[in-house]
C-alpha cells in the first residue's frame, strides 16, 4: 500500500529511488528493539572446501576450480566429536564449494549418520558429472552414496527453464542439472520419503527480490514434472547477499546502492524472529566458528574473550553470546525473509 | 538532462504536493489493483502492466514492470510475450484504422 508520508510507493513496481546515507545501512539499529539472541545450535554447518566445479556468478563463497582451501581431518573429527556431544545439535550441514570434492567427504557423511544425525549436504547437482578438478575423479557415484546414506539434498536449480540457471551457473548447467535431478529420482530422491529429501535452491538472477516460495514451488512442481518428469520435495527461495563476488558485480554495474535500499526498504521485522544465525553456527575450513556462512566470509568470527575455534565449542557459552550483524543482514530480512531454509515467515 | 530521469520515479508522490486527497485516493486504487492477488495474480497483473508500459512507452513503468515481472516469478520469455501482445496489439489498432479509409475511399468514389 501506498505510504505518502515516507514519498515513497512501496508496492508492486514502482519504488523510492531516494539517496540513503551509509548509516541507514544499520542493521543493529533496525533490530534493536526485536529479540535476536540465539536459541539453539540444532545445526552445526560445516564449510569444508572452497573448490568447486563452478564459479557462479553469485557466490558468496567465491568458490572456483581454483580454490584450495579445505579443511584437514583434525578439524573434521573435532567437528564429528562436537557433534555427537551433545543431543541439542541435530543437523550436520556440509557445504562449501562443493563439498563432495573434499577426500573426507564421505568418511565425514558416514560417521554423522553413525551418531543417528539427520545430514543435510548443499549438493550443486553438476558435481556429479564434472570430473574432480584436480584429480580428475568421476563423481558418478554420489546418488547412489547419498540414498544409502539418508543424505538430505539441497541443490541450487536457480529457475526450472535453461536460461536463467546457465547465466547464473555457466554454460551446460542446466542440462547436467535435469541429468542429476532424473538420477536422484531414480533413487528414489524426491519422491515424498522423509528419509531421501531432495529441496531445490531458487535465487534471483539479479539484483532483484525472489518471488514467493509457495508460488514458485508451484510453478517448479509443474513445468519440471510436464517437461522433464523430475519430481523435488521442497523448494528454499533465497535472496543474493550483498557480499563478495555478487556485491562487486552489483558495484561493477553502478547497482549496489539501489539493492541495498531495496534491501532495506523490504525490511520485514517478521522475518527476524526466524532467522538461521539464531539456532546454528558455521565452522570454516580452518576451524573458526561465525553466526552464519555469511559471516563467515566476511571474517566476522564469533569472540568472546577470544576469537572461537570448534576446538572452543561450548553450546551453553553460545547461547549467550550476541550475534554479529552487518549491513548484508538485510538480505535474510528482505521480504518474506532468507535463510539456509528458505523464507523465514 | 533528459526529459526522463530513472530517479524521478522516486518523486511520483510528490505529485501529491497539491489536492493530495486526490492522489492519495489515486495510490488507494493503485495499489489494490496491481499490488494484491485477486482473480488476477500479482504475477499476471504485473505482466499486464508491462505490456500497457510498452504500449504507452512509459520509461518509468517499464523499469518497474520489468523489475516487478521478474520478483513474482515471471522470466525473459513470458515477459517478451507480453510485449509482443502490446506490440501486436498497436499495430492490428493501427491497421483496423484501415477500414476508415476503405470507408473514405467509398465516400469519395475512388
Amino acid at each position: 500500500m501506498a505510504n505518502l508520508t515516507e514519498n515513497k510507493i512501496s508496492t508492486n513496481g514502482y519504488s523510492s529511488t531516494k539517496e540513503k546515507s551509509d548509516n541507514e545501512y544499520d542493521f543493529d539499529e533496525h533490530v534493536k528493539k526485536i529479540n535476536v539472541s540465539p536459541i539453539s545450535v540444532e545445526t552445526l554447518q560445516v564449510n569444508i572446501t572452497k573448490l568447486c566445479n563452478q564459479a557462479c556468478l553469485h557466490c558468496h563463497v567465491d568458490s572456483s576450480p581454483k580454490r584450495t582451501e579445505h579443511m584437514d581431518l583434525k578439524t573434521i573429527d573435532k567437528c564429528l566429536e562436537v557433534l555427537g556431544s551433545d543431543d541439542r545439535i541435530k543437523n550436520l550441514d556440509i557445504t562449501g564449494g562443493a563439498p563432495e570434492l573434499h577426500q573426507h567427504f564421505q568418511y565425514m557423511v558416514k560417521e554423522a549418520r553413525k551418531m543417528n544425525k539427520h545430514v543435510m549436504v548443499r549438493h550443486n547437482l553438476t558435481v556429479t558429472h564434472d570430473p574432480h578438478p584436480l584429480t580428475g575423479a568421476s563423481n558418478l557415484y554420489l546418488p547412489e552414496f547419498f540414498a544409502e546414506n539418508e543424505v538430505e539434498l539441497v541443490s541450487s536449480m536457480p529457475y526450472y527453464q535453461e536460461y536463467f540457471t546457465d547465466k547464473q551457473r555457466g554454460r551446460g548447467v542446466f542440462a547436467k542439472s535435469i541429468e542429476s535431478l532424473k538420477m536422484l529420482n531414480e533413487q528414489g530422491y524426491g519422491k515424498g520419503n522423509k528419509k531421501l529429501i531432495l529441496d531445490l535452491v531458487y535465487n534471483p538472477v539479479g539484483a532483484f527480490l525472489p518471488a514467493s516460495q509457495c508460488d514458485l514451488k508451484s510453478r517448479f512442481k509443474k513445468e519440471l514434472l510436464d517437461k522433464y518428469n523430475i519430481t523435488f520435495d521442497n523448494l528454499f527461495v533465497i535472496t543474493n547477499m550483498p557480499i563478495h563476488r555478487f556485491k562487486e558485480d552489483l558495484i561493477r554495474r553502478n547497482d549496489y546502492e539501489d539493492y541495498m535500499e531495496k534491501l532495506v526498504n523490504a525490511f520485514n521485522p517478521l522475518a527476524v524472529e526466524g532467522i538461521m544465525c539464531r539456532s546454528m553456527v558455521s565452522v570454516s575450513y580452518d576451524g573458526k566458528i561465525y553466526d552464519c556462512d555469511f559471516n563467515q566470509m566476511l571474517e566476522m568470527q564469533i569472540k568472546k574473550e577470544t576469537e572461537k575455534t570448534i576446538f572452543d565449542f561450548d553450546y551453553n557459552e553460545l547461547l549467550e553470546r550476541k550475534i554479529l550483524f552487518g549491513s548484508h543482514c538485510f538480505g535474510c530480512t528482505a521480504g518474506a525473509g532468507s535463510s539456509c531454509g528458505g523464507e523465514t515467515v | 538532462m533528459n526529459y526522463y530521469e530513472s530517479k524521478d520515479l522516486g518523486k511520483f508522490a510528490d505529485v501529491g504536493k497539491f489536492r493530495k486527497e486526490l492522489m492519495d485516493k489515486f495510490f488507494d486504487y493503485y495499489n489494490t489493483v496491481v499490488g494484491t492477488d485477486g482473480a488476477l495474480t500479482k504475477r499476471e497483473k504485473s505482466l499486464i502492466a508491462l505490456a500497457v508500459a510498452h504500449s504507452k512507452q512509459c520509461p518509468y513503468c517499464i523499469d518497474a514492470y520489468t523489475t516487478a515481472c521478474l520478483e513474482n516469478g515471471s522470466n525473459p520469455d513470458e515477459m517478451t510475450e507480453a510485449v509482443h501482445v502490446a506490440a501486436a496489439m498497436d499495430a492490428g489498432i493501427d491497421l483496423v484504422h484501415g477500414v476508415q479509409m476503405l470507408n473514405q475511399f467509398d465516400k469519395l468514389g475512388v
